[in-house]
C-alpha cells in the first residue's frame, strides 16, 4: 500500500504536506458546492445523505484501515450524534434560539456526545483484538433499540425524536431550494470533518496508527503507546460518526432507532471496504455507492415490470445481496478496493522516471 | 418463588441452546481462528431447508435430519468456496467476508421466502409440567435440554476419544507439525467447518419454534447472545461455552421475566463489557489464547 496523498500529484503538483491537504480540500468543497446547482432537489437530498455517510465512513476508514480495529457498531455512534443533535436542537427551539446558531450548538453537542461514547468504547476496544472488538460493537448496535425504549421518556422509543426544520436563510432563499441548502450544510460540515481526519491520517498520529496495526509488539518496543493510539483512533472515528449522525438528522429532521440498525452499520463497513480500506477518497466513493446503488436497483426492478409480490421481495433485498457479494469479491480479489484499482493503472513504464515519493509505507 | 423456579428451568433449556450455538463458534475458532459472523445466517438457511422438508414429508424428524445435513453442506461450501481463498494477512479479512456472507444469505432468503414470519410448530407440548405443584419445564424444553446436552456430550467424546478428534485438535493447535506427521490439515479444517455449521443449524432449529419464529433475520439475536456466551466462556474452551451458555440463558430469562424483554439486549451488552474489561480473553481462556 502506498500513500494516496503523495501519489495524487496530478492535482496541484507544487504543494506538499498540510497545505496541500487544505488546498485540495477547499478546491473539492467549492466543486461540490458548485455541483449542487446542477442537481435537482432529490439528487441534492441524495448528495446530502452521501455527505453525512462520508463523515462516518471517513472516520471508520481511519479506524479499520489505519489502526486495524473493526467496528460493526458505528451506526450506534451515528445514532448518538443524531440524538444529541435532535435533543439539543429541540431544547434550543424552546429557548427561542433558531437558525444557524441552533445548528452549530446542536452539532457541537452531537459531536461531543458521540466522541465521549466513542472514548468509552475505545477504552474497551484498546484491550481487544479484531473479532472480539467486532463482537462488542455488534452488541452495542443491537442494544440501540433497547436503549431507546428503556429511556423512552427522552428518546421516545421506536418513534424517535423529530426536530423543527431549518429553513434556507433569508437572502439565499430566492436563489436556492431547501434541498440545495441542506446539501450545502452537509458538504461544509463534511469538508471540515474529513479535512481534519485527512490531516490526522497523514500526520505522525497516522504513522503511529499504521505501526500499531502492522505489528503491535514492534510498535510498543519502539516507544509507541499502542493502547493510547488505539483509543485515540476510536475516539476520532466516533467524532466523525457523530457529525455524520447530526448532519443526517439535520437533513431528515428526525432520528429514530429504526434508522440505525445493524444492517446500516454493516453498510458503513461495506462503503469503507469497497472504496478501499484506509483510503479517504475510497470512503467517499463507497458512501456514494451505498446511497446510489439501492436507488439504482429500485429503479431497475421497477422498469422490469415484475409481478408485485416479487418486486416487493426484491425491493429491500437485491441491493443488500449486491452489497454482500461486492464485499466478498473485493476482499477475495482486490483487498485495496475501488480506490486501489485507480492507483494501479498507471503502471511504471520502462522509460518513465520513478517518482521519489513512491516509497512503500511498510 | 414458583415464578423464579419456572424462569430458572426455562432459562436452563434456553441456555443449553445458546451453549450449543456458542460451541459451534468455538469449533470454528479452534479449527480456523475465525469468528464466523455468518454462523447465524448459515444456520438459518439450514432451518429453512428443514422447514421445507417437514412441510413436504410431514415429519419433524425428517426435517431435523435434513437441516443438520444441510448445515454441514453449507459449512463445506462456505469453507471450500470462500474462506479458503481468503488472504490470511489480516484477521479482519475473514470477519469482513463473513459479514458479506450474512448479507448475501439473508437477502437470498428474503427474496426466495419473503420476509414474513412463518409459524414453525414445535413437535411437543409447550405447556409446563408441574413438579410438586410448581410449574417447571414444558416437554419441548425438556427435549431441547436433552438434545443439546446429548450433542455436546457426543462432541466431547468425538474430540477426546476418537482418532478423528485427535487429528482435529492437532491440526487446530499445530498445523505445520500435524501436516508433517501426516494429518490432512486442510481436510480437518473443512470437517471442523462442517461440524460447526451442523451444530449451529441444530441449535437454530431447536430455538426457532418457541423463541424466535422463522424469518430471514431470526438468528441475529441468537448469534449476538451466543457470541457473548463464547466470549464469556473464552473462545478456546468448550467447557466455558457450556457453562457460559447456561449462565447467560438463565440470566436472560430471569431478566426478561422480571423486567421485560427490552432490557435483555442491554443486559447482554453490560455482561460483555464487564467480562471483556476484566478478562479480555474470557473467563476460561488459556494464557496463549489472549495473544492469538
Amino acid at each position: 500500500m502506498t500513500s494516496t496523498v503523495l501519489r495524487r500529484r496530478t492535482l496541484f503538483p507544487g504543494l506538499r504536506g498540510t497545505r496541500r491537504v487544505l488546498v485540495v480540500a477547499a478546491a473539492l468543497t467549492v466543486l461540490a458546492l458548485a455541483g449542487t446547482f446542477l442537481l435537482d432537489p432529490f439528487r441534492n437530498f441524495q448528495l446530502a445523505t452521501a455527505a453525512a455517510y462520508f463523515c462516518a465512513t471517513a472516520g471508520l476508514t481511519l479506524l479499520i484501515g489505519m489502526s486495524g480495529q473493526l467496528s460493526l457498531g458505528h451506526a450506534a455512534l451515528m445514532a448518538t450524534g443524531g440524538y444529541g443533535y435532535a435533543l439539543t436542537a429541540n431544547a434550543l427551539t424552546e429557548a427561542g434560539v433558531t437558525g444557524v446558531p441552533r445548528f452549530l450548538v446542536a452539532l457541537v453537542v452531537a459531536v461531543v456526545t458521540a466522541t465521549l461514547v466513542g472514548f468509552l468504547l475505545g477504552l474497551a476496544a484498546a484491550r481487544l483484538r479484531g473479532p472480539y472488538l467486532a463482537g462488542l460493537t455488534l452488541a452495542v448496535v443491537v442494544a440501540v433499540p433497547a436503549i431507546a425504549t428503556v429511556w423512552s421518556g427522552v428518546l421516545r422509543g421506536d418513534q424517535g425524536v423529530q426536530t423543527a426544520y431549518d429553513p434556507v436563510p433569508a437572502g439565499l432563499d430566492r436563489l436556492i431550494a431547501l434541498e440545495q441548502w441542506q446539501a450545502w450544510v452537509a458538504i461544509l460540515v463534511t469538508a471540515v470533518v474529513v479535512t481534519l481526519l485527512a490531516l490526522v491520517r497523514r500526520g505522525s498520529l497516522g504513522l503511529r496508527m499504521r505501526a500499531v496495526r502492522d505489528d503491535e509488539t514492534a510498535a510498543r518496543l519502539n516507544g509507541v503507546p499502542a493502547a493510547r493510539v488505539k483509543v485515540t483512533a476510536f475516539t476520532l472515528s466516533a467524532a466523525g460518526a457523530g457529525a455524520g449522525g447530526a448532519v443526517l438528522c439535520f437533513v431528515t429532521q428526525s432520528v429514530s432507532p429504526g434508522a440505525y440498525t445493524l444492517a446500516f452499520s454493516l453498510l458503513l463497513v461495506v462503503a469503507v471496504v469497497i472504496g478501499g480500506l484506509g483510503s479517504i477518497g475510497g470512503a467517499a466513493i463507497g458512501s456514494v455507492v451505498v446511497v446510489m446503488l439501492p436507488w439504482l436497483v429500485g429503479a431497475g426492478t421497477a422498469a422490469l415490470d415484475l409481478p408485485a409480490d416479487l418486486e416487493q421481495r426484491l425491493a429491500g433485498n437485491l441491493s443488500v445481496l449486491v452489497f454482500g457479494a461486492l464485499l466478498i469479491v473485493v476482499m477475495l480479489v482486490a483487498p485495496g478496493g475501488l480506490a486501489a484499482l485507480r492507483r494501479r493503472r498507471p503502471a511504471p513504464l520502462p522509460t518513465s522516471q520513478p517518482h521519489p515519493q513512491q516509497t512503500p509505507e511498510r | 418463588m414458583d415464578r423464579f423456579a419456572f424462569l430458572f428451568a426455562t432459562g436452563l433449556a434456553r441456555g443449553a441452546v445458546f451453549a450449543l450455538f456458542a460451541l459451534s463458534l468455538v469449533l470454528i475458532w479452534r479449527a480456523a481462528r475465525i469468528i464466523n459472523f455468518a454462523q447465524g445466517a448459515m444456520a438459518l438457511v439450514a432451518t429453512y431447508l428443514a422447514f421445507a422438508v417437514t412441510g413436504l414429508t410431514g415429519s419433524y424428524l425428517a426435517g431435523l435430519v435434513a437441516g443438520i445435513l444441510g448445515g454441514a453442506a453449507i459449512g463445506f461450501v462456505v469453507e471450500r468456496g470462500v474462506m479458503r481463498r481468503a488472504s490470511h494477512a489480516s484477521p479482519l479479512t475473514g470477519v469482513i467476508i463473513a459479514i458479506g456472507l450474512v448479507m448475501v444469505l439473508q437477502s437470498l432468503l428474503g427474496i426466495l421466502a419473503g420476509s414474513a414470519y412463518r409459524p414453525m410448530p414445535a413437535p411437543f407440548d409447550q405447556s409446563p409440567i408441574f413438579f410438586a405443584g410448581v410449574p417447571l419445564l414444558s416437554p419441548y424444553d425438556l427435549f431441547v435440554l436433552v438434545v443439546a446436552l446429548g450433542v455436546m456430550g457426543l462432541l466431547a467424546v468425538l474430540f477426546t476419544r476418537t482418532s478423528l478428534g485427535l487429528q482435529l485438535r492437532a491440526s487446530a493447535f499445530a498445523p505445520e507439525v500435524s501436516q508433517m506427521l501426516g494429518v490432512r490439515v486442510n481436510r480437518m479444517v473443512t470437517i471442523g467447518w462442517m461440524l460447526s455449521a451442523a451444530v449451529a443449524a441444530l441449535a437454530a432449529m431447536l430455538l426457532i419454534p418457541t423463541e424466535l419464529g422463522l424469518n430471514p433475520h431470526s438468528t441475529d439475536v441468537l448469534f449476538v447472545y451466543a457470541f457473548t456466551v463464547a466470549v464469556v466462556g473464552g473462545l478456546d474452551s468448550p467447557v466455558g461455552a457450556l457453562l457460559g451458555g447456561l449462565v447467560v440463558g438463565v440470566l436472560m430469562t430471569v431478566v426478561t421475566g422480571y423486567l421485560g424483554s427490552t432490557i435483555a439486549p442491554i443486559g447482554v451488552l453490560v455482561l460483555l463489557l464487564i467480562v471483556l474489561l476484566v478478562r479480555p480473553g474470557g473467563v476460561f481462556s488459556l494464557r496463549e489464547a489472549r495473544t492469538a
